[in-house]
């Protein structure tokens, strides 16, 4: 048994999830493979949203796994950082709006 | 940086043995991943067959004014290997009598060879279709004595396909070394004045894109898009058209591969991402690539591998095209990066 929750080489075993339930596995990764590809958006710009997204829901495997495809995109560290802030904006700001249901709550129980 | 080649360190991978064990032994010995050899019996491609002979691909010697990180060739200025006149001269009686249409020299940087100009000269008598050379580009903007290259290209209607890793100045320095990016986009300003690369113009000018580190290039057309319009609004440049090439586990990318551990995530991508189409169009069925010495390979990186053709004919002084035709093309694991998404040959793509 692995000594730690995650292990980098895991990552290569994804496709395996399929063994367990072909059908779900299945419909998944075709549904993921359509997701990625060239739309109103561009793959380039899906790569940017993909890793913001996996910074923000905190997946290591993600974020390697989309570090990785930004350079064989030619996405450059700037443009990889900035859409990571603005992950992290988000996040931040939907704890911070957060703060008003907070104030509501307070100012309804305070006399 | 590297500012020395292998051979010049001494370093164990300036050994084509010491490569090869690597690139046999270890996670393919194990079991863990697949020979090619095996792969490629799967779709009964094994052994692999020359097609028609359409490239001849010469190096003319591993001299290069650079020294790339990646590069399979394991080039730089303290390479001292040269293809001789007398060498050339027995590849221009081949040229003649070929049916190759495609003509290639490589190197290093194959300007720096004393014959290199007298060579193009007779080489283009010969009517060759299309006629290449692998400039590196900052050669032309390294010394006074190259500042004309690019008249002499034209001259000669040279094809030129010149590296370009990335179009901001940081990816493609940490690559090729400082002042490169510089260098290169004043040497394609002087390209695109001769009328290089200009859309309707006959004077081809290519890049070729290589990922500068342990990645696998993306999609062609689309980097090919990005190039564009990067070099075109930074600095006016227009080029024909992108190759994305895959770096192959040779020389200083495998050294590179391993030093940064990243040579078994790498090997794995590598096969993850075989593609079977791919292996009927591998470049080594319609190449043959020449070394500075004279012997026959099946390709550039079978050369650097010295996998010298398992034929009869091994030198390009022997040289008969129906002999050579009736080989099997050396193999090994290096091969995935052939075959890997959409392929990669020194023309970009090939699935
Ligand atoms: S990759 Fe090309 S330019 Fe760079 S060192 Fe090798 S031969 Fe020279
Ligand atoms: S590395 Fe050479 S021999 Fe192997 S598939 Fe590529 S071109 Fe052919």
């Amino acid at each position: 048994m692995a000594d730690s929750y995650y292990d980098p080489k895991d990552l290569r075993k994804f496709g395996k999830i399929t063994e367990w339930s072909e059908e779900l596995g299945t419909k998944f990764f075709d549904y993921y493979g359509k997701v990625f590809e060239e739309g109103a958006l561009s793959a380039r710009e899906k790569s940017l949203i993909a890793l913001a997204v996996s910074h923000v829901v905190k997946c290591p495997y993600c974020i390697d796994a989309y570090t990785k495809d930004g350079l064989q995109k030619g996405i450059t560290k700037e443009e990889m950082m900035e859409a990571v802030h603005v992950g992290a904006a988000i996040e931040s700001g939907a704890t911070l709006v957060h703060g008003v249901q907070m104030m509501n709550k307070y100012n309804k129980l305070s006399m | 940086m590297a500012t020395k080649s292998l051979k010049a360190q001494g370093d164990e991978l300036a050994v084509s043995n010491k490569q090869l064990e690597i690139l046999n032994g270890g996670i393919f010995a194990d079991g863990e991943l697949p020979y090619f050899k095996d792969k490629i019996n799967q779709i009964g491609q094994f052994p692999l067959r020359p097609k028609k002979l359409e490239v001849l691909q010469i190096n003319v010697g591993y001299m290069c004014n650079q020294v790339c990180e990646h590069c399979h060739v394991d080039a730089g200025p303290d390479r001292k290997e040269i293809m001789t006149r007398e060498t050339m001269k027995q590849c221009l009686e081949v040229i003649k009598n070929t049916g190759a249409h495609t003509l290639d020299l490589t190197g290093g940087a194959p300007e720096m060879n004393p014959h290199f100009r007298w060579f193009v000269e007779e080489a283009a008598k010969a009517g060759i279709k299309d006629f290449i050379v692998r400039s590196n580009l900052t050669i032309i903007r390294a010394n006074k004595k190259y500042y004309d290259l690019p008249d002499f290209f034209k001259k000669h209607n040279v094809h030129v396909i010149s590296s370009m890793p990335h179009w901001t100045r940081g990816k493609t320095d940490k690559q090729r070394g400082d002042g490169v990016f510089d260098k290169s986009i004043k040497a394609l300003q002087e390209l695109n004045e001769r009328g290089y690369g200009m859309p309707d113009s006959e004077l081809r000018l290519d890049l070729v894109y290589n990922p500068s580190g342990a990645y696998l290039p993306g999609d062609q057309t689309a980097m090919e898009k990005d190039f564009k319009k990067a070099l075109k609004e930074d600095f006016g440049i227009q080029f024909h058209n992108l190759f994305a090439i895959t770096n192959l586990p040779i020389a200083r990318f495998l050294d590179y591969l391993i030093a940064s551990e990243n040579y078994e995530d790498y090997m794995y991508a590598l096969v993850e991402a075989y593609n079977p189409a791919a292996v009927a169009n591998v470049m080594c069925t319609n190449t043959i690539s020449v070394s500075w010495d004279g012997w026959l390979y099946d390709c550039d990186f079978n050369q650097m591998l010295d996998l010298k053709v398992a034929s009869k004919v091994k030198h390009i002084k022997d040289y008969n095209e129906d002999i050579l035709n009736d080989r099997n093309i050396i193999i090994s694991q290096h091969c995935y990066g052939c075959t890997a998404g959409a392929g990669s040959s020194c023309q970009g793509t090939v699935a």
